[in-house]
Protein backbone atom coordinates (compact mmCIF):
# COMPACT_ATOMS: atom_id res chain seq x y z
CA UNK A 1 0.00 0.00 0.00
CA UNK A 2 2.98 2.77 1.10
CA UNK A 3 4.50 2.12 -2.40
CA UNK A 4 1.58 2.54 -4.20
CA UNK A 5 1.22 5.66 -2.42
CA UNK A 6 4.41 6.85 -3.09
CA UNK A 7 4.14 6.32 -6.73
CA UNK A 8 1.26 8.85 -6.60
CA UNK A 9 2.70 11.45 -4.74
CA UNK A 10 6.00 11.82 -7.39
CA UNK A 11 3.46 13.25 -9.09
CA UNK A 12 1.85 15.30 -7.05
CA UNK A 13 4.52 17.53 -5.30
CA UNK A 14 3.61 20.74 -6.31
CA UNK A 15 7.24 21.26 -7.47
CA UNK A 16 8.19 18.41 -9.07
CA UNK A 17 10.15 16.55 -6.14
CA UNK A 18 10.30 12.89 -5.83
CA UNK A 19 8.86 12.67 -2.37
CA UNK A 20 12.45 11.67 -0.42
CA UNK A 21 14.21 14.36 -2.58
CA UNK A 22 15.43 17.68 -1.38
CA UNK A 23 15.45 21.27 -2.38
CA UNK A 24 18.59 21.86 -3.90
CA UNK A 25 20.87 23.57 -1.42
CA UNK A 26 24.41 26.34 -1.74
CA UNK A 27 26.01 26.80 0.96
CA UNK A 28 29.73 28.99 1.29
CA UNK A 29 31.17 30.16 3.84
CA UNK A 30 33.66 33.27 5.04
CA UNK A 31 31.15 35.82 3.15
CA UNK A 32 31.26 38.64 5.61
CA UNK A 33 34.61 39.94 6.49
CA UNK A 34 33.65 41.63 10.02
CA UNK A 35 31.88 38.23 11.73
CA UNK A 36 34.41 36.03 13.09
CA UNK A 37 32.67 33.32 11.39
CA UNK A 38 29.80 33.45 8.89
CA UNK A 39 27.47 31.41 6.29
CA UNK A 40 25.22 32.27 3.35
CA UNK A 41 22.48 29.12 2.87
CA UNK A 42 20.11 29.02 -0.35
CA UNK A 43 17.69 26.29 0.39
CA UNK A 44 15.12 25.79 -1.69
CA UNK A 45 13.93 30.17 -1.79
CA UNK A 46 15.23 30.54 1.35
CA UNK A 47 18.17 32.60 1.60
CA UNK A 48 19.82 33.51 5.06
CA UNK A 49 22.85 35.23 6.20
CA UNK A 50 24.45 33.69 9.18
CA UNK A 51 27.35 35.88 11.61
CA UNK A 52 29.02 34.56 14.55
CA UNK A 53 30.85 36.58 17.16
CA UNK A 54 33.08 35.25 19.99
CA UNK A 55 33.90 33.94 21.89
CA UNK A 56 33.79 37.17 24.09
CA UNK A 57 33.02 39.17 27.01
CA UNK A 58 29.95 38.52 28.44
CA UNK A 59 27.35 41.59 28.60
CA UNK A 60 25.20 41.55 30.70
CA UNK A 61 28.11 40.37 33.10
CA UNK A 62 25.81 39.01 35.65
CA UNK A 63 23.88 36.69 32.83
CA UNK A 64 27.33 34.87 32.23
CA UNK A 65 27.69 31.26 33.40
CA UNK A 66 30.85 30.32 35.47
CA UNK A 67 31.02 27.22 34.10
CA UNK A 68 30.40 27.64 30.79
CA UNK A 69 30.28 29.88 27.83
CA UNK A 70 27.23 30.98 26.99
CA UNK A 71 25.59 30.63 23.45
CA UNK A 72 23.11 32.93 21.79
CA UNK A 73 21.33 32.89 19.05
CA UNK A 74 19.17 35.40 17.05
CA UNK A 75 16.95 34.42 14.49
CA UNK A 76 15.21 37.51 12.19
CA UNK A 77 13.38 37.64 9.54
CA UNK A 78 13.79 40.74 7.22
CA UNK A 79 10.94 42.93 6.60
CA UNK A 80 10.97 42.24 2.69
CA UNK A 81 11.66 38.26 3.46
CA UNK A 82 7.72 37.34 2.98
CA UNK A 83 4.72 38.71 1.03
CA UNK A 84 3.11 40.79 2.69
CA UNK A 85 5.56 43.00 4.51
CA UNK A 86 6.86 41.62 7.95
CA UNK A 87 7.66 43.94 11.25
CA UNK A 88 10.80 44.06 12.19
CA UNK A 89 10.03 43.92 15.33
CA UNK A 90 10.77 40.27 17.35
CA UNK A 91 7.20 38.48 17.27
CA UNK A 92 6.63 35.30 19.55
CA UNK A 93 7.84 33.30 16.76
CA UNK A 94 11.33 34.65 16.40
CA UNK A 95 11.83 34.01 20.18
CA UNK A 96 11.09 30.54 19.85
CA UNK A 97 12.73 29.75 16.62
CA UNK A 98 15.83 31.28 18.58
CA UNK A 99 15.73 29.40 21.19
CA UNK A 100 14.91 26.11 19.18
CA UNK A 101 18.17 27.10 17.45
CA UNK A 102 20.04 27.01 20.62
CA UNK A 103 19.10 23.91 22.16
CA UNK A 104 19.95 22.77 18.46
CA UNK A 105 23.46 23.96 18.31
CA UNK A 106 24.17 23.57 22.13
CA UNK A 107 25.33 20.20 21.86
CA UNK A 108 27.52 20.51 19.50
CA UNK A 109 29.91 23.40 20.69
CA UNK A 110 32.12 22.64 23.58
CA UNK A 111 31.04 25.74 25.93
CA UNK A 112 32.65 24.51 28.68
CA UNK A 113 35.91 25.61 26.84
CA UNK A 114 35.12 29.24 27.56
CA UNK A 115 33.44 29.89 31.06
CA UNK A 116 31.95 33.19 31.65
CA UNK A 117 32.42 34.26 27.76
CA UNK A 118 29.25 33.95 24.90
CA UNK A 119 29.27 33.01 21.38
CA UNK A 120 26.08 34.94 19.52
CA UNK A 121 25.01 33.44 16.42
CA UNK A 122 23.04 35.80 14.17
CA UNK A 123 20.93 34.59 11.61
CA UNK A 124 18.97 37.27 9.35
CA UNK A 125 16.15 35.27 6.60
CA UNK A 126 16.48 37.31 3.74
CA UNK A 127 14.18 35.69 2.00
CA UNK A 128 11.63 32.86 3.54
CA UNK A 129 9.82 29.87 1.40
CA UNK A 130 9.52 27.26 4.66
CA UNK A 131 11.70 25.51 6.49
CA UNK A 132 13.69 28.72 7.69
CA UNK A 133 14.68 27.05 11.22
CA UNK A 134 16.38 24.12 9.60
CA UNK A 135 18.34 25.97 7.01
CA UNK A 136 19.34 28.35 9.96
CA UNK A 137 20.50 25.33 11.88
CA UNK A 138 22.52 24.41 8.70
CA UNK A 139 24.17 27.64 8.06
CA UNK A 140 24.63 28.46 12.12
CA UNK A 141 26.92 25.44 11.92
CA UNK A 142 28.62 25.94 8.83
CA UNK A 143 29.52 29.50 10.39
CA UNK A 144 30.38 28.29 13.96
CA UNK A 145 33.46 26.31 12.60
CA UNK A 146 34.19 28.97 9.91
CA UNK A 147 34.70 31.27 13.46
CA UNK A 148 37.02 28.49 14.62
CA UNK A 149 35.14 27.84 17.66
CA UNK A 150 35.57 24.07 18.77
CA UNK A 151 32.77 21.76 17.77
CA UNK A 152 31.97 17.99 18.16
CA UNK A 153 31.10 18.01 14.58
CA UNK A 154 28.25 19.76 12.28
CA UNK A 155 24.76 19.65 12.97
CA UNK A 156 22.71 19.12 9.90
CA UNK A 157 19.02 19.88 9.94
CA UNK A 158 15.76 19.07 7.38
CA UNK A 159 11.86 18.83 7.73
CA UNK A 160 9.52 15.97 6.85
CA UNK A 161 5.80 16.12 7.06
CA UNK A 162 3.17 14.52 5.52
CA UNK A 163 0.44 15.92 2.93
CA UNK A 164 -2.61 14.49 1.52
CA UNK A 165 -1.29 11.18 3.24
CA UNK A 166 1.87 11.11 1.68
CA UNK A 167 5.69 11.44 4.15
CA UNK A 168 7.80 13.61 1.95
CA UNK A 169 11.00 15.11 2.58
CA UNK A 170 11.96 18.88 3.28
CA UNK A 171 8.26 20.81 2.72
CA UNK A 172 8.40 23.59 1.03
CA UNK A 173 6.34 26.49 2.33
CA UNK A 174 3.12 25.28 0.47
CA UNK A 175 3.77 22.35 2.06
CA UNK A 176 4.45 23.26 4.94
CA UNK A 177 1.13 25.73 5.27
CA UNK A 178 -1.67 22.90 4.06
CA UNK A 179 0.30 19.68 5.36
CA UNK A 180 -1.35 17.67 7.90
CA UNK A 181 2.24 17.32 9.79
CA UNK A 182 5.27 19.07 10.42
CA UNK A 183 8.40 17.36 11.57
CA UNK A 184 11.93 19.38 11.95
CA UNK A 185 15.01 17.68 12.82
CA UNK A 186 18.29 18.68 13.76
CA UNK A 187 20.66 15.71 13.73
CA UNK A 188 24.62 15.02 14.20
CA UNK A 189 25.45 12.67 11.41
CA UNK A 190 28.55 11.64 12.88
CA UNK A 191 27.33 11.25 16.59
CA UNK A 192 24.73 9.53 15.30
CA UNK A 193 22.18 12.25 17.85
CA UNK A 194 19.40 13.98 17.35
CA UNK A 195 19.36 17.49 18.79
CA UNK A 196 16.30 18.92 18.05
CA UNK A 197 12.64 17.19 17.17
CA UNK A 198 9.82 19.46 16.67
CA UNK A 199 6.44 18.06 15.44
CA UNK A 200 3.08 19.88 15.10
CA UNK A 201 0.27 17.66 13.23
CA UNK A 202 -0.82 14.11 13.77
CA UNK A 203 1.04 10.85 12.78
CA UNK A 204 0.65 7.22 13.24
CA UNK A 205 3.36 5.98 15.83
CA UNK A 206 4.70 3.77 12.28
CA UNK A 207 4.24 7.25 10.56
CA UNK A 208 6.47 9.05 12.93
CA UNK A 209 9.29 6.68 12.60
CA UNK A 210 9.20 6.70 8.79
CA UNK A 211 9.26 10.38 9.26
CA UNK A 212 12.50 10.28 11.32
CA UNK A 213 14.00 7.83 9.11
CA UNK A 214 13.54 9.95 6.05
CA UNK A 215 14.98 13.11 7.88
CA UNK A 216 18.03 11.38 9.17
CA UNK A 217 18.62 10.73 5.65
CA UNK A 218 18.13 14.11 4.77
CA UNK A 219 20.66 15.35 7.41
CA UNK A 220 22.74 13.14 5.96
CA UNK A 221 23.22 14.19 2.67
CA UNK A 222 22.99 18.11 4.18
CA UNK A 223 25.86 16.99 5.83
CA UNK A 224 27.86 16.11 2.57
CA UNK A 225 26.70 19.28 0.83
CA UNK A 226 28.15 21.39 4.38
CA UNK A 227 31.29 19.31 4.44
CA UNK A 228 32.08 20.70 0.57
CA UNK A 229 31.65 23.97 1.46
CA UNK A 230 34.07 24.51 4.59
CA UNK A 231 36.33 22.23 2.05
CA UNK A 232 35.64 24.94 -0.87
CA UNK A 233 36.83 27.68 1.15
CA UNK A 234 40.11 26.11 1.81
CA UNK A 235 40.43 23.94 -1.54
CA UNK A 236 43.42 26.22 -2.14
CA UNK A 237 45.30 25.59 1.33
CA UNK A 238 44.66 21.88 0.63
CA UNK A 239 46.42 21.68 -2.31
CA UNK A 240 49.31 23.83 -1.49
CA UNK A 241 50.23 24.04 2.31
CA UNK A 242 53.55 22.06 2.70
CA UNK A 243 54.77 23.42 6.06
CA UNK B 1 46.35 1.11 14.80
CA UNK B 2 44.21 2.78 12.45
CA UNK B 3 44.78 5.92 10.75
CA UNK B 4 41.73 7.36 8.57
CA UNK B 5 43.22 10.21 6.95
CA UNK B 6 46.54 11.03 5.30
CA UNK B 7 48.90 13.41 7.04
CA UNK B 8 47.81 16.96 5.83
CA UNK B 9 44.34 15.98 4.70
CA UNK B 10 41.73 18.72 5.70
CA UNK B 11 39.48 17.44 8.25
CA UNK B 12 36.18 19.35 9.60
CA UNK B 13 34.89 19.32 13.27
CA UNK B 14 33.55 15.31 13.56
CA UNK B 15 35.73 13.88 11.58
CA UNK B 16 36.76 10.36 12.96
CA UNK B 17 41.00 10.93 13.01
CA UNK B 18 41.67 7.87 14.33
CA UNK B 19 40.49 4.56 16.83
CA UNK B 20 42.64 3.56 19.40
CA UNK B 21 45.46 4.59 21.81
CA UNK B 22 46.87 7.38 20.69
CA UNK B 23 47.42 10.92 22.70
CA UNK B 24 45.16 13.52 21.73
CA UNK B 25 46.79 16.96 20.30
CA UNK B 26 46.16 20.50 19.63
CA UNK B 27 42.09 20.34 18.04
CA UNK B 28 40.95 16.87 19.04
CA UNK B 29 39.05 15.13 21.71
CA UNK B 30 38.03 12.01 22.79
CA UNK B 31 34.78 10.23 22.50
CA UNK B 32 33.59 6.85 22.73
CA UNK B 33 37.22 5.71 22.14
CA UNK B 34 37.39 7.14 18.99
CA UNK B 35 39.94 10.43 18.33
CA UNK B 36 37.77 13.58 16.39
CA UNK B 37 38.77 16.67 15.32
CA UNK B 38 37.30 19.46 16.62
CA UNK B 39 38.21 22.51 14.50
CA UNK B 40 38.38 22.88 10.85
CA UNK B 41 42.46 21.84 9.79
CA UNK B 42 45.35 19.88 8.49
CA UNK B 43 45.73 16.35 10.60
CA UNK B 44 49.08 15.80 11.58
CA UNK B 45 49.76 11.98 12.77
CA UNK B 46 53.39 11.59 14.60
CA UNK B 47 54.21 8.66 16.30
CA UNK B 48 52.31 8.71 19.51
CA UNK B 49 49.81 11.53 18.85
CA UNK B 50 47.29 13.13 16.70
CA UNK B 51 46.59 17.01 16.23
CA UNK B 52 44.74 19.45 13.94
CA UNK B 53 46.64 22.44 12.91
CA UNK B 54 43.64 25.05 12.86
CA UNK B 55 43.12 27.06 9.77
CA UNK B 56 40.39 28.98 11.78
CA UNK B 57 40.98 30.00 15.54
CA UNK B 58 40.53 32.71 17.70
CA UNK B 59 43.67 33.79 20.38
CA UNK B 60 44.03 31.34 23.12
CA UNK B 61 46.34 33.06 25.14
CA UNK B 62 48.97 31.51 26.79
CA UNK B 63 51.35 32.11 29.89
CA UNK B 64 54.72 34.24 28.22
CA UNK B 65 52.72 35.88 25.42
CA UNK B 66 53.26 39.49 24.07
CA UNK B 67 50.11 40.80 23.31
CA UNK B 68 48.83 44.49 22.71
CA UNK B 69 45.51 45.47 23.95
CA UNK B 70 43.20 48.35 25.19
CA UNK B 71 42.12 49.38 28.52
CA UNK B 72 38.28 48.58 28.39
CA UNK B 73 37.91 49.59 32.19
CA UNK B 74 39.15 50.54 35.20
CA UNK B 75 38.57 48.88 38.83
CA UNK B 76 39.93 49.25 41.92
CA UNK B 77 43.59 48.32 41.95
CA UNK B 78 43.27 47.57 38.66
CA UNK B 79 42.60 47.97 34.51
CA UNK B 80 40.72 45.50 32.35
CA UNK B 81 42.03 44.98 29.05
CA UNK B 82 40.83 43.76 25.80
CA UNK B 83 43.17 41.67 24.09
CA UNK B 84 40.51 39.45 21.85
CA UNK B 85 40.20 36.35 24.45
CA UNK B 86 36.94 35.49 25.55
CA UNK B 87 37.20 37.11 28.94
CA UNK B 88 39.10 40.61 29.09
CA UNK B 89 42.41 40.12 30.74
CA UNK B 90 43.43 41.57 34.06
CA UNK B 91 46.23 44.39 34.90
CA UNK B 92 46.98 44.93 38.13
CA UNK B 93 48.35 48.12 40.07
CA UNK B 94 51.57 46.04 41.23
CA UNK B 95 52.29 44.51 37.56
CA UNK B 96 52.19 48.35 35.91
CA UNK B 97 53.91 50.53 38.23
CA UNK B 98 55.59 48.10 40.14
CA UNK B 99 54.60 49.38 43.68
CA UNK B 100 51.65 48.13 45.61
CA UNK B 101 48.17 50.09 45.44
CA UNK B 102 47.53 52.79 47.75
CA UNK B 103 43.88 54.80 47.67
CA UNK B 104 46.10 57.97 46.84
CA UNK B 105 46.81 56.65 43.04
CA UNK B 106 44.74 57.98 40.30
CA UNK B 107 44.42 55.33 38.34
CA UNK B 108 43.31 56.81 34.98
CA UNK B 109 46.07 59.17 35.47
CA UNK B 110 48.48 55.92 34.96
CA UNK B 111 46.17 54.41 32.40
CA UNK B 112 43.17 55.42 31.04
CA UNK B 113 40.15 54.01 29.37
CA UNK B 114 40.98 53.53 25.40
CA UNK B 115 44.99 53.76 25.96
CA UNK B 116 46.56 51.11 23.91
CA UNK B 117 49.21 48.56 25.82
CA UNK B 118 51.98 46.54 25.32
CA UNK B 119 52.02 43.82 27.47
CA UNK B 120 53.11 40.53 28.33
CA UNK B 121 50.78 37.53 30.17
CA UNK B 122 52.46 36.80 33.24
CA UNK B 123 50.10 34.08 34.81
CA UNK B 124 46.84 32.91 34.02
CA UNK B 125 44.66 32.59 37.09
CA UNK B 126 42.43 29.96 38.35
CA UNK B 127 39.81 31.08 36.44
CA UNK B 128 42.14 31.07 33.08
CA UNK B 129 41.75 34.77 32.91
CA UNK B 130 44.99 36.01 31.59
CA UNK B 131 46.93 38.41 34.20
CA UNK B 132 49.34 41.12 32.25
CA UNK B 133 52.73 43.17 33.09
CA UNK B 134 53.51 45.93 31.40
CA UNK B 135 57.36 46.32 33.96
CA UNK B 136 59.80 45.55 31.42
CA UNK B 137 61.58 46.98 28.11
CA UNK B 138 59.35 47.62 25.45
CA UNK B 139 56.17 46.89 27.42
CA UNK B 140 53.93 49.88 28.50
CA UNK B 141 51.23 52.43 27.01
CA UNK B 142 51.62 52.90 23.57
CA UNK B 143 52.07 56.69 22.50
CA UNK B 144 52.47 56.36 19.13
CA UNK B 145 51.78 54.64 15.82
CA UNK B 146 48.81 52.14 14.58
CA UNK B 147 47.52 49.25 14.50
CA UNK B 148 46.54 46.56 12.09
CA UNK B 149 45.02 43.08 12.70
CA UNK B 150 46.27 39.65 11.43
CA UNK B 151 44.01 36.40 12.13
CA UNK B 152 46.32 35.10 15.19
CA UNK B 153 46.36 31.66 13.72
CA UNK B 154 49.20 33.41 10.98
CA UNK B 155 50.86 35.04 13.39
CA UNK B 156 53.53 32.19 13.54
CA UNK B 157 54.51 32.65 10.08
CA UNK B 158 54.72 36.54 10.19
CA UNK B 159 57.15 35.94 12.86
CA UNK B 160 58.84 33.11 10.97
CA UNK B 161 61.61 30.82 12.24
CA UNK B 162 63.46 32.59 15.18
CA UNK B 163 62.03 35.60 14.22
CA UNK B 164 63.46 35.76 10.57
CA UNK B 165 60.78 37.02 8.95
CA UNK B 166 59.75 40.00 10.88
CA UNK B 167 63.63 40.87 11.22
CA UNK B 168 63.66 41.23 7.45
CA UNK B 169 60.94 43.36 7.20
CA UNK B 170 62.43 45.19 10.01
CA UNK B 171 65.50 45.96 8.95
CA UNK B 172 64.22 46.47 5.41
CA UNK B 173 61.39 48.98 5.65
CA UNK B 174 63.13 50.83 9.06
CA UNK B 175 59.32 50.75 10.54
CA UNK B 176 59.28 49.47 14.51
CA UNK B 177 57.08 46.82 14.43
CA UNK B 178 55.83 44.91 17.58
CA UNK B 179 53.42 41.37 17.02
CA UNK B 180 51.39 40.99 19.25
CA UNK B 181 50.35 36.94 19.74
CA UNK B 182 46.77 37.91 19.53
CA UNK B 183 46.64 39.10 16.23
CA UNK B 184 47.21 43.25 16.55
CA UNK B 185 50.45 44.58 15.21
CA UNK B 186 51.85 47.94 16.23
CA UNK B 187 53.61 49.79 13.18
CA UNK B 188 55.59 52.64 14.24
CA UNK B 189 57.67 54.21 10.56
CA UNK B 190 59.62 57.28 10.46
CA UNK B 191 57.77 58.59 7.13
CA UNK B 192 54.27 57.37 5.81
CA UNK B 193 55.78 55.13 3.02
CA UNK B 194 58.02 53.04 5.34
CA UNK B 195 54.54 52.29 7.39
CA UNK B 196 52.49 51.84 4.12
CA UNK B 197 55.28 49.82 2.69
CA UNK B 198 55.19 47.29 6.14
CA UNK B 199 51.77 47.23 5.98
CA UNK B 200 51.60 46.06 2.27
CA UNK B 201 54.03 42.78 3.05
CA UNK B 202 52.05 42.28 6.27
CA UNK B 203 49.30 41.82 3.90
CA UNK B 204 51.35 39.99 1.61
CA UNK B 205 51.88 37.09 4.46
CA UNK B 206 48.86 36.90 5.63
CA UNK B 207 47.10 36.18 1.90
CA UNK B 208 50.23 33.82 1.34
CA UNK B 209 50.28 31.96 4.69
CA UNK B 210 49.72 29.13 4.06
CA UNK B 211 51.98 28.82 0.12
CA UNK B 212 55.78 27.41 0.96
CA UNK B 213 58.47 29.51 0.37
CA UNK B 214 57.23 32.32 2.06
CA UNK B 215 60.60 34.16 3.28
CA UNK B 216 61.75 34.30 -0.33
CA UNK B 217 58.71 35.51 -1.98
CA UNK B 218 58.32 37.98 0.66
CA UNK B 219 62.51 39.11 0.26
CA UNK B 220 61.93 39.57 -3.47
CA UNK B 221 58.63 41.50 -2.84
CA UNK B 222 60.44 44.20 -0.53
CA UNK B 223 63.37 44.47 -3.10
CA UNK B 224 60.27 45.10 -6.04
CA UNK B 225 58.75 47.72 -3.71
CA UNK B 226 61.69 49.09 -2.94
CA UNK B 227 62.88 49.96 -6.56
CA UNK B 228 59.22 51.12 -7.00
CA UNK B 229 59.76 53.95 -4.77
CA UNK B 230 63.15 54.73 -6.19
CA UNK B 231 61.85 54.79 -9.28
CA UNK B 232 59.06 57.77 -8.49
Amino acid sequence: MSKRKKKKKTTKRYDGRKPDELRPIKIESGVLPNADGSAYIEMGRNKIVVGVFGPREMHPRRLSKPNRATLRCRYHMAPFSVDPRRSPAPSRRDNEISMVMRYALEPAVFLERYPRAAIDVYAEILEADGGTRTACVNAASVALVDAGIPMRGLVSSCAVGKIDGNIILDLGDYEDKEGQADLPVAYMPKMEKVTLLQMDGILTVQEFEECLNLAIDGCNQIYEIQREALKKKYGLEEQESDE
Amino acid sequence: MSTRFENRDLVIPGDVLFEGRIRTGDNTYRHEGKISASRVGLVNYSREMVSVIALEAGFSPLSGDLVIGDVADIELGRWLVDIDTSTNAILNVPDAIDAPFRSDIVMPDILDVGDTIVAKIVDMDRRKTPILGILGRGLGKVNEGFIIRLTPSKIPRLIGKRGSMVNMILNQTGCEIVIGQNGRILINGRTREQEEMAVSVIRKVEREAHISGLTNRVQEYLKILKEEKKNE
